[in-house]
Formats: structure tokens, C-alpha cells, sequence
């Protein structure tokens, strides 16, 4: 059984894990790190999206034993304690959603995608979305709490 | 009026657990020393199961029990919640539907085997060494040859796999109106079978205590209380008192969570078999092949116009798929949810429907996101735009002239509902004015020198909500009565838990609930708390759907809050040494009227806690009441919405440009959230106009089984919305509510394809109108005009 | 998934050597098709051997009037990469329009094309740019690199270590999509040179990727918009399923095209 460690979350952690072990899987099982969801396994929903070295990857589409010696983090490593990273704020502030599952893999998508494009057109925003399925919000919202995270929009 | 009370647009207190990744959601509970679920499915349609073999699968590394139905045989079948007698007082045909498959096979999903082992792997594995001899029948897929096509039917109670037939409404009067009629339009139509596909798969977790016998089911429910009854009562035989149901964090539902399905039956009971804690979560594969499916209607219509543009009558012929058993309330959704509905906005005074359930070799049918009323309005609205195209009428102009008046409520349609109050011409304005609808041939033109086809569709819709009278529904075969139930306990330092039969699996019940309770109490929503989705801590609950939760919950809510006040008024009044008849109550304080006497709300509390000073020979301590609501009708939310669309005739692309929604739902507690509700539903109704659909080929097979092949909306599917609200308050609930949880997903799908049609030129196109059907109706188009 | 072993060799040569092991064993390179095919226990490798852990594999060089991209080199970073930007810009485009943002960031070219998806994107861009497979054992030219769906010129224990694109084509890709998998339903990369037109199409033929004659004959009378008007890609070969007959990917797949050569540059 490959012995793996990583930094999850800013912390070192190392585990035995069956090789066939997807990382969402040693994120939620072993760390009991439950924030990261599964939505689907055709690797379509974005339900499971956290950063591996910083770039946003589908968990359930990795091995955990691929991310050996990786930095990962997860919605639960966002923002320190009781704060909300600013892209959870605005969705919190747009009411961008609702049911909550798919939340913390859109949250991961949308920091990473700001990252990558800090002022986002409204058609950047939703293809940049295209990776991450949403069932309730109809993604008006979302999409008003990116721009409102990337300071576009003053409130929802 | 409170800060974050009634009308605010307070920011959601669920959120914050959601973001932050701390939820709670079903799949998220542990258990330990907890095992792992895995059902082997059938992978063929319809087939008699010959011998099954586990000796094997019994010895394979990490095993611990292996069921098949043989082992199940003292326990129920799944059990159906409503009875629907057809014509001629014939009760609907209602097969056993058992936990595993028994003796036969009716659908590609159809569990058979339960392996349950150390991980869930394990048990994979394990289920690999099951071998299962399958006699393969002929198939039966099709709804519409389903009676005719011989060969063996899907259940011997059902030799014409008809399981009702079914019909409502003044037949004589309906072909009266139509022998007279100027013109008739008629329309032939599918409502697609579609997949609820809530984010969070399904998953339960069985527990059982041996010390105390007592088991308890989490499970991803929107209705645990429900889930307590049915299960208890009619599968597994548990006395309430020994069985707790908890539907914690439930990651959407649309429907697809209400019913009582087998997997949580079988892990409550195969816990306490193997003597340790069963978890099952749904694969999504598994969930297409699992979980109650929606709609799957074809309708053929016809609607009776006079000379005068008068709409007479309307009369449809539908043929409803059951799939392969009865889902827990799959026979009412195309009766009684969808008959009573087909009056829509309208004053036609006639109609006749029936409605044939068929059953087939695919995948149980039931509720999603509207049941019935979409199917309803999606006949009425398109039929009436199919109407207005003959006529050369203008499709707002001809719906606005038959409409019920606003002077004419509370109005009964001739499909037995009272609508109690309205204003459609209101929602209609408002959605012309936001839709620019006078502005769109100039946009049609801007669009047509480009080369490409812009439509425009409107979509007046009504549907019913709050379901909705006990008395009503049990007349009508509901084995169950539709009440909610609330506990408002206020706690000896003033603040409040509500304690609600609600369930809110995306809806912010915590949030709107709680501004609720602000506003009555007079006191911050933040010293309230909403407690739900657990059987040991509620009362009793039917649960959420229907859109329901704030008509039927809300008002059990505000029930119990007034039985608070009144008994702190009495409290009040032996403090203040007043008649009681001179208390009042406003803003958080008991006051004696026209005096400054003054008791604040926490000081009653905490006096009902410590009853020191107090009328004890007439008042007993504390301060909890509870309360039961029963809704003495249901609720109409109506509005108009205005679909414009432009499409590539050369791929058949179609975009839409804009997309408005004018809803009436009654008083509004939280606008955002109401927003929110409307946004998500005008997305799985566009999602079903352009995007979606169940295919099953002839051997019963899911064709789209995936999110690869099943066409789920994306952000950059759809556009952002316009919505607005106007408002004529519920007459007969407290808060004059409405419901606003379905409405998007009833008005938005014909709205669409009258827009497509619109845009082509044609008098229907199927759904879900991909590019390919779009363009395949652009190119006739095309070559008709070329010739 | 299936129990397996998992190696991560550090140098080609280890993994050249641990694939020869088995034939059971397989190569990993970004996972984004092998991992859910073995979640659905459709692939049973005995040995997963994960490329990541080779450098060489890695990255975006110019080499002389070409562009060479490491076999594990990510869909992202040949999209946000500067030399193929400025080099071949129709490349880029292609790579950041694969999948979505965060299978770019697993997704890798070597597995893209060693994967041969009749859907996948990068085979496109192989073919009309008239690219060369570079493996471990010898350089494939792309004209017989592709072999049919899923299936390729490779031969057991060979791997992809990079693939060179010659610079200088006037190119572009255009996609329109399954909008369920957001795979191309017809995808055309149009590249024109000194040497004529290439152009190849994604997503629609029964047998894969493959150049499309009436297409690069309109074309070579004339590198426009105008030119493609009237020709007809015949629909047989084609392929059809739920999302589209064959008889209309032929009728979308001209359409797609003029807005390649629209597009390119």
C-alpha cells in the first residue's frame, strides 16, 4: 500500500492508502475533510473541485497517491477560522446559493478563476463556470457574486 | 416592520455552514464500526431471474452479508400514498413493489442483490462473483403500445399494463362546447421524461441499537416524517417510537427526495441483521437509474374557440408513465395535480380529460419540480399559442381576452379548484413592459439582417400550491393528510426555537422562518433558531414540497406564535393587574391599553419559567405551544413570463436573449430569496425546453445515463433573468402567501418553445429542442420556401 | 475501481521499462479519461504508471521553426503558454477551450492523443498542422498517426514524449459542442501554408479524426470564407447518436469551418 504525504490545508499530513484511492476520497474519508462533495462520476459536476499546487482539479478525477508531495486545499482551508474568503462573502452577499452541495467546488473554481482573470466579462464568468453544475441557483447569482467578489458589482 | 423581518432581504444564516464546507449532509455521517451498502442492479429491462449464485461472492475478502429477496420476504414492499379509482369506479391496478427484485426483473436499475462489506470496494468486488441467471422478456417501453403489444406484462395484476384509466371534468358539456366552436385548434405533444438530478446523490445510513431496539435512518429526505410512516408502517413494521428518521443537510431534492425508496428501507433493516451501521450513497450513475424519474406525458389536445376569439372548451387524451412500480405518489401527479390545473388563466367554462397510466420497463415516474401543474400548463400555453398563430392573433392580445378577471374571484374552474384571488392581466403588463414585447418586430428585423431567426413566446401559467386540505386530499385517495405541524418553544431568557414539519433542502426556511417568528415576536431574528429534518425533535411533519413550506408550514408557525401571545397575554395581564381584554401586544411588549404598563416579551418568558408572581390556578408554567395547520385551499401563484429567442438557422443554435418572469406569489417574506427560487426554476424549465431528456431504446436501456449523454444547464446555457413580483395576498392563510418553489420551472419550458416556434415559424417542435431539431425545422423551412 | 500497483518512475527509461513489464500495465498522464474509466471498472491495469514524476516530459520549448510540447504538458499550460501564444495562437485557443478550467489543469496533450477520443480536440490540431509524433522509439508523422477511434499508430510499451508543430500555418480552430459532455460534435482546425490547406475534423467521423477532402479542395482555390460556400461534406463515414445524425454533422461541419477560416490568423 503506497505511503503518501501532503500538505492539506497549510498542514502535513501522510497516510497508507490503496492506490486505488481517489483523492476526494482520502480528503473525505481519511482527513474527514467533508466540505469537498461527490455529484457525479464522469467527472462532469465540479461538485469535487479543490487546488492541487494551486490550480483547481476535480478531486474525483485524481489519485490521492498523484497528489503525493502536492500542496492541496480545500474549502475548508479557504479563509482562517471563522472568516469567509472574499468569494465566499459574495456568495453569501449575492445569494449565490442555495441548497449548498455544489458550493464548495464552485467556490474553489471561482477563486481559482479570479486568479487567472481578476475582472471577468459576464460570458468569461460563465464559461469559466462550465465545469461546475448547479441545480438551484439557476447561476444568475453566481454569476452576480463573481462580479461582485471581483468588485464589478458594488451588491447583489 | 423588524429588522430582518417580513419583507427583508436578510442575507441566509444557513449559508455560512455551506461556505465555509462544515454542512452536514447525509453522506457526511459516520457511524462506527459502520459497513458499506452495495445493490447489485439489474442490467437488462425486463427479465424472469433465474437461479442466483453467491456462494462465491460470500467468501470474497471483506464481506459481511449477502441479501436477496428470499431473505426478505416477511417485510413489506414499497408502499404507494396514493389511490386513484379511474372510470367506473375501478381502483388503480397496484402491484407489489418489494425492497429487492423478487422472481422477476422490471427495469434496467432494479436492485437484486445487497452486498454489504468492510468498504465499499469490497463489496464492488464482492457483487463481481454474484452470478444471476436473467431470463430476458420482450421489453415494454413505449407508454403508447404498452396496452396492445402482448407478451408478457410488466406485473400479472396489470395483463394491459394499464394501471388506471382514468378521466375528470364535464365530457358533455366539453363536446357541446366544441360542436358549436368557430374554430378548433389541436396539438399533439410529449412532455419528455427528465431526471431531477438534485447535486447531492441520494444516501442513507442505517443504525440500529440493540440496547434499546431502537433504529434510526438518515437519509436524504424532504420529508422524514413521511419517510417514518411509510416505512415503519408499511415495510419494516417499526412502531414509531422505535424509529427516528433524520434528513440532515439534503443537497436538493426538486421533487426526486420526497418518495420512500428501497435502499433506506433496506439499510434500516439490514442493520439491525448484521448488528452494525449501513451506509449506501448513490453513485450518479446509480441515480439515473434509481431515482424517480419526472414528466413523461403525451398529450394529445384540443381547445374549442368561438368567433370571437372566446376560448370554449379544452379536452386532452394523455397517456402517463409510471415506469415499472408506483413511486410514492406517482399516481396523483397526472390526475389529480394535472386535471384540475388544465383551466390555467383562462374563463373557458368546459373541459374533459383523460388520462391513461401506463406501466413500462423503465424507471419508476413521480413528482419533479412542478408534478402536473407543468405538464398542465405546458398543454394549455402551448395549445393557446398554436391558437393565436391560426387565428393571426397576437399571442399576449388572445390570451389577455380570456382571461378570469380580476373582479371575477374568487372563481371557480370547471375542474373543481377555487382560485381564491388573482390579478393576471397585472403579471401580464409587467412582463411586457420588462420584456419590451412592443419593441420586438424591430428586434426581429435587427436579427433577420444577420441571418438569423428571432422568436418571442409568452407563457401565462397558474399553478397550485400549499397542497393542501386534509379533508380534500383524502377524498381524492390520499392515504395521508397534508397538515404541518410546528412547535414554537420560547425559552426561559426570550429566545425562540421553532421546531417545523418543513424540511429546506435549498429553500433558507432557516432564514425566512426565522424573519417570520421576528416579525410576529417583535424580537431579532438572530434569537431565533429553525429546527427541522429530525423525527425525534419535531413534532410531526408532512414535509416539503408543493411549494408548501411557507403556506402550510408558515402558517402552522404563525398558529403556534399566536397561542404564544395569547398566553402571555394572560401572563402579562396578572403581572400588569389588568383584564386580559385590555392587553396588547406590538413590538416585542404586552401593554395595557392606553396606559404606559409595559411587560417586554422577555420578561413574559422568563415569568412563565420562573412563575413566582403568576396565575398559576389558570395558567400552567412555561411557554411552548404547538400547532397543526390544515390549509383550507390551496394556493394559486400565477404570472406571465416573456422567452425571446434567436437562432442560427445554419447549426440551429438557439440562444435566448432574454428571458422575463412577472410572478404573483402572494405576500413576499424574502424577496432574494424568492429571486433566487424563480432563477433556479426558470432553468430546469429551460433546461427541459432545450437541454434535457431520459432516452430509453427498445431493450430498455438509459441511452443517457450520464452527465456525458444527459444534458445537464450550465452557467453559459442560459442567460440572466429579469424577474419581478406583483402581488394580490392568499386569502386564506395568515401570511397570504403563495408559494414560489415551482413556478419558474411550470411557466419557463412553454415560454421557450413558443418563442422557438415563434422564431421558425412553425406549430411545434419536440423537446428538448436541440440544435439539431431546430435545425432540421429551420431547413424545411427552408426548402418549402424555396420551392 | 479495481485493486492496482502504482509506480511513479522518475526517468523515461524506468517507465519504458515498467510498462514493458506487463501488458497489463498502463501508462497515466493526466487522468482525465483513464481514472473514470477505471472508476467504472472498465479498465483493469495491473500497474498504473503515473508520468508525472519525469521532467523531461514536461513543458513548452521552440525548436528552431517549430514548437515542441512535452507529452505531459497540461491542456492550461499550453494554453496560457507565451511561444505557443505568439507562435501558433490557433494551438493555444484549442487548449484553453478543452473540456473546462479544471480539466485543463489535469488534462495533458500526450494523453489527449495518445487517447485518440473521436471527440477530443488536440487530434485536430495535430493533423491540420501536419504535426509529428515524437515517442521513444521513433517520429510519427500525423498523416499516419491516427488509425481510427481510439486507436493509433502506437505500439505496446511505446510512449509519446512530445509533439512537434511546425510554425507558420495560417490556422484556427472552431468547435461546436455536445452540450452535455461539452466534447466537440464537430470540431474543424483549418491551416493553411506555402504547402497548401489542411483542414481536420473532430467529433464527427465514425473512424475518428480525419481530413476533410471537399473541404481542403474548396479551400486550396482560395484561402476565404467565400470559397467554402457550397461545398458539401458528405455524411457518410460520419457518425450518429442521440446527439446528432450524421446527415446533420455533415451539414454543420462547412459551417464550422468558414467560421475556422474566419477566425484565422
Amino acid at each position: 500500500m503506497p505511503k503518501i504525504a501532503m500538505t492539506v490545508n497549510g498542514k502535513q499530513v501522510s497516510a497508507d492508502v490503496p492506490a486505488n484511492t481517489l483523492l476526494v476520497e482520502f480528503l473525505r474519508k481519511d482527513l474527514m475533510l467533508t466540505g469537498t462533495h461527490v455529484g457525479c462520476d464522469t467527472s462532469q459536476c465540479g461538485a469535487c473541485v479543490v487546488h492541487v499546487n494551486g490550480h483547481a482539479i476535480k478531486s474525483c478525477t485524481t489519485l490521492a497517491v498523484q497528489a503525493n508531495g502536492a500542496s492541496v486545499m480545500t474549502i475548508e482551508g479557504l479563509a482562517p477560522g471563522a472568516d469567509l474568503h472574499t468569494v465566499q462573502a459574495a456568495f453569501k452577499e449575492a445569494h449565490a446559493l442555495q441548497c449548498g452541495y455544489c458550493t464548495p467546488g464552485m467556490v474553489m473554481a471561482v477563486v481559482d478563476m479570479l486568479k487567472n482573470n481578476p475582472k471577468p466579462t459576464e460570458t468569461q464568468i460563465r464559461h469559466g463556470l462550465s465545469g461546475n453544475i448547479c441545480r438551484c441557483t439557476g447561476y444568475h447569482n453566481i454569476v452576480k457574486a463573481v462580479q461582485i467578489a471581483s468588485g464589478q458589482a458594488v451588491t447583489a | 416592520m423588524a429588522q430582518d423581518g417580513i419583507g427583508a432581504s436578510t442575507k441566509r444564516r444557513e449559508d455560512y455552514r455551506f461556505l465555509k464546507g462544515i454542512g452536514k449532509y447525509t453522506d457526511d455521517i459516520n457511524q462506527p464500526n459502520q459497513t458499506y451498502c452495495y445493490f447489485l442492479r439489474s442490467p437488462v429491462a425486463h427479465a424472469k431471474i433465474g437461479k442466483v449464485d453467491l456462494s462465491v461472492a460470500k467468501s470474497a475478502p471483506g464481506v459481511v452479508a449477502i441479501f436477496t429477496a428470499a431473505d426478505l420476504e416477511a417485510v413489506g414492499g414499497v408502499p404507494c400514498g396514493w389511490l386513484i379509482t379511474g372510470k367506473n369506479a375501478q381502483p388503480m391496478k397496484e402491484p407489489k413493489h418489494p425492497i429487492l427484485a423478487a422472481g422477476k426483473v422490471r427495469h434496467v436499475g432494479d436492485p437484486v442483490v445487497a452486498v454489504i462489506a468492510e468498504s465499499l470496494n469490497a463489496a464492488k468486488n464482492a457483487a463481481d462473483l454474484v452470478s444471476i441467471d436473467y431470463q430476458e422478456l420482450p421489453a415494454i417501453i413505449d407508454m403508447r403500445t404498452a396496452q396492445t403489444k402482448g407478451g408478457e406484462p410488466v406485473h400479472t395484476e396489470a395483463t394491459d399494463n394499464m394501471c388506471f384509466d382514468w378521466e375528470f371534468g364535464d365530457k358533455a358539456a366539453t363536446d357541446a362546447a366544441f360542436a358549436k366552436a368557430a374554430h378548433v385548434t389541436k396539438i399533439d405533444l410529449v412532455n419528455q421524461r427528465l431526471v431531477a438530478n438534485a447535486m447531492e446523490p441520494r444516501a442513507a445510513v442505517g443504525v440500529y441499537e440493540i440496547g434499546t431496539d431502537e433504529h434510526t435512518l438518515f437519509t436524504t429526505s424532504q420529508n422524514p416524517h413521511v419517510i417514518r410512516l411509510l416505512m415503519g408502517a408499511f415495510v419494516l413494521s417499526i412502531p414509531e417510537h422505535k424509529l427516528r428518521v433524520v434528513a440532515p443537510d439534503v443537497g436538493g431534492g426538486f421533487g426526486s427526495k420526497i418518495f420512500h425508496y428501497a435502499e433506506e428501507a433496506f439499510v434500516t433493516w439490514a442493520a439491525k441483521k448484521v448488528g452494525r451501521p449501513i451506509k449506501w450513497t448513490a453513485e450518479r450513475s446509480e441515480s439515473f437509474v434509481s431515482d424517480a424519474h419526472g414528466r413523461d406525458h403525451v398529450t394529445h389536445a384540443e381547445l374549442a374557440i368561438d368567433a370571437n376569439g372566446k376560448m370554449l372548451a379544452l379536452r386532452c387524451d394523455t397517456f402517463a408513465n409510471m415506469g415499472a412500480y408506483l413511486s410514492t405518489f406517482a399516481p396523483v401527479v397526472p390526475t389529480w395535480l394535472h386535471g384540475t390545473l388544465l383551466a390555467g388563466q383562462y374563463a373557458y367554462p368546459a373541459i374533459y380529460v383523460n388520462v391513461k397510466a401506463m406501466f413500462t420497463n423503465t424507471v419508476p415516474v413521480d413528482a419533479y419540480r412542478g408534478a402536473g401543474r407543468p405538464e398542465a400548463t405546458y398543454i394549455i400555453e402551448r395549445i393557446v399559442s398554436k391558437a393565436a398563430r391560426e387565428l393571426k392573433l397576437d399571442q399576449a392580445e388572445f390570451r389577455r381576452m380570456n382571461f378570469i378577471r380580476k373582479d371575477q374571484f374568487p372563481y371557480q374552474t370547471p375542474v373543481a379548484l377555487v382560485y381564491d384571488v388573482g390579478d393576471y392581466e397585472a403579471s401580464m403588463q409587467a412582463a411586457l413592459k420588462l420584456g419590451d414585447y412592443a419593441g420586438f418586430p424591430a428586434r426581429k428585423a435587427a436579427s433577420a439582417a444577420k441571418g438569423m431567426m428571432r422568436g418571442i413566446g409568452v407563457c401565462s401559467y397558474i399553478e397550485a400550491c400549499g397542497i393542501a386540505p386534509s379533508s380534500l386530499v383524502g377524498a381524492l385517495g390520499a392515504r395521508a393528510g397534508l397538515y404541518e405541524a410546528a412547535t414554537v418553544r420560547v425559552n426561559p431568557t426570550g429566545s425562540v426555537s421553532v421546531m417545523t414539519g418543513s424540511h429546506s433542502h435549498g429553500q433558507g426556511h432557516e432564514t425566512t422562518f426565522a424573519q417570520v417568528v421576528a416579525s410576529k415576536l417583535g424580537i431579532p431574528a438572530e434569537n431565533v433558531n429553525i429546527i427541522h429534518g429530525d423525527t425525534d425533535k419535531i413534532p410531526f411533519g408532512m414535509g416539503t414540497y408543493g411549494s408548501r413550506s411557507l403556506a402550510v408550514g408558515g402558517s402552522a408557525i404563525v398558529g403556534a406564535l399566536n397561542k404564544i401571545i395569547d398566553k402571555g397575554k394572560k401572563i402579562a395581564a396578572h403581572l400588569l393587574e389588568a383584564s386580559e381584554g385590555d392587553i396588547e401586544f406590538k413590538d416585542g411588549a404586552y401593554t395595557v391599553k392606553g396606559t404606559d404598563k409595559k411587560k417586554t416579551f422577555g420578561e413574559i418568558a422568563l415569568t412563565a419559567y420562573v412563575p413566582h408572581k403568576y396565575p398559576i390556578d389558570t395558567v400552567e408554567p412555561g411557554l411552548e405551544e404547538t400547532s397543526f395547520y390544515d390549509p383550507k385551499n390551496f394556493t394559486y401563484p400565477a404570472g406571465t413570463y416573456i422567452c425571446e429567442v434567436e437562432i442560427d438557422p445554419r447549426t440551429g443554435t438557439t440562444v435566448i436573449t432574454s428571458f422575463v418572469a412577472a410572478d404573483d406569489f402572494g405576500n413576499i417574506i424574502n424577496p432574494m430569496i424568492v429571486e433566487g427560487q424563480v432563477h433556479g426554476g426558470l432553468v430546469q424549465g429551460i433546461g427541459q425546453a432545450m437541454l434535457e431528456g431520459a432516452i430509453y431504446n427498445d431493450k430498455g436501456q438509459l441511452v443517457t445515463g450520464s452527465y456525458m449523454d444527459y444534458c445537464m444547464p450550465r452557467a453559459d446555457d442560459v442567460p440572466s433573468f429579469k424577474v419581478v413580483t406583483t402581488v394580490t395576498p392568499c386569502t386564506h392563510n395568515p401570511l397570504g402567501v403563495k408559494g414560489c418553489g415551482e413556478a419558474g420551472a411550470i411557466g419557463s419550458t412553454p415560454a421557450v418553445i413558443n418563442a422557438i416556434c415563434d422564431a421558425l415559424d412553425i406549430d411545434n417542435i419536440e423537446m428538448p429542442a436541440t440544435p439539431e431539431r431546430v435545425w432540421r425545422a429551420a431547413h424545411a423551412k427552408t426548402m418549402k420556401a424555396a420551392e | 475501481m479495481y485493486a492496482f500497483d502504482y509506480v511513479r518512475p522518475a526517468s523515461l527509461a524506468d517507465a519504458v521499462k515498467a510498462l514493458g513489464a506487463s501488458e497489463e500495465n498502463r501508462p497515466l498522464a493526466g487522468g482525465q479519461t483513464l481514472i473514470p474509466t477505471m472508476k467504472q471498472r472498465l479498465a483493469m491495469p495491473a500497474t498504473l504508471i503515473d508520468l508525472a514524476g519525469i521532467a523531461e516530459l514536461k513543458g513548452v520549448r521552440r525548436d528552431g521553426n517549430a514548437i515542441v510540447i512535452g507529452a505531459m504538458t497540461t491542456h492550461a499550460d499550453v494554453a496560457g503558454n507565451a511561444d505557443v501564444k505568439a507562435a501558433i495562437p490557433a494551438l493555444a485557443a484549442l487548449a484553453g477551450g478543452i473540456g473546462d478550467p479544471h480539466v485543463r489543469n489535469s488534462g495533458t496533450i500526450g494523453g489527449s492523443v495518445a487517447n485518440n477520443d473521436p471527440a477530443a480536440d488536440y487530434p485536430a490540431a495535430v493533423l491540420a498542422l501536419n504535426a509529428t509524433i515524437i515517442t521513444t522509439t521513433r517520429e510519427i508523422p500525423a498523416d499516419s498517426y491516427f488509425t481510427g477511434m481510439f486507436k493509433t499508430a502506437l505500439q505496446p510499451g511505446e510512449l509519446i514524449k512530445a509533439i512537434r508543430f511546425p510554425i507558420g500555418a495560417k490556422a484556427a480552430y472552431s468547435k461546436f459542442e455536445q452540450r452535455a459532455s461539452r466534447y466537440a460534435l464537430v470540431g474543424v482546425f483549418v491551416a493553411h501554408t506555402g504547402a497548401g490547406v489542411r483542414v481536420a475534423v473532430t467529433g464527427s467521423g465514425a473512424g475518428g479524426v480525419f481530413r476533410s477532402a471537399p473541404l481542403e479542395a474548396a479551400l486550396a482555390k482560395g484561402f476565404s470564407v467565400d470559397a467554402l460556400k457550397g461545398a458539401v461534406v458528405p455524411s457518410t463515414g460520419l457518425l450518429s447518436d442521440i446527439h446528432g445524425s450524421a446527415e446533420y454533422r455533415a451539414s454543420v461541419i462547412p459551417v464550422i469551418a468558414e467560421r475556422a477560416v474566419a477566425a484565422a490568423r
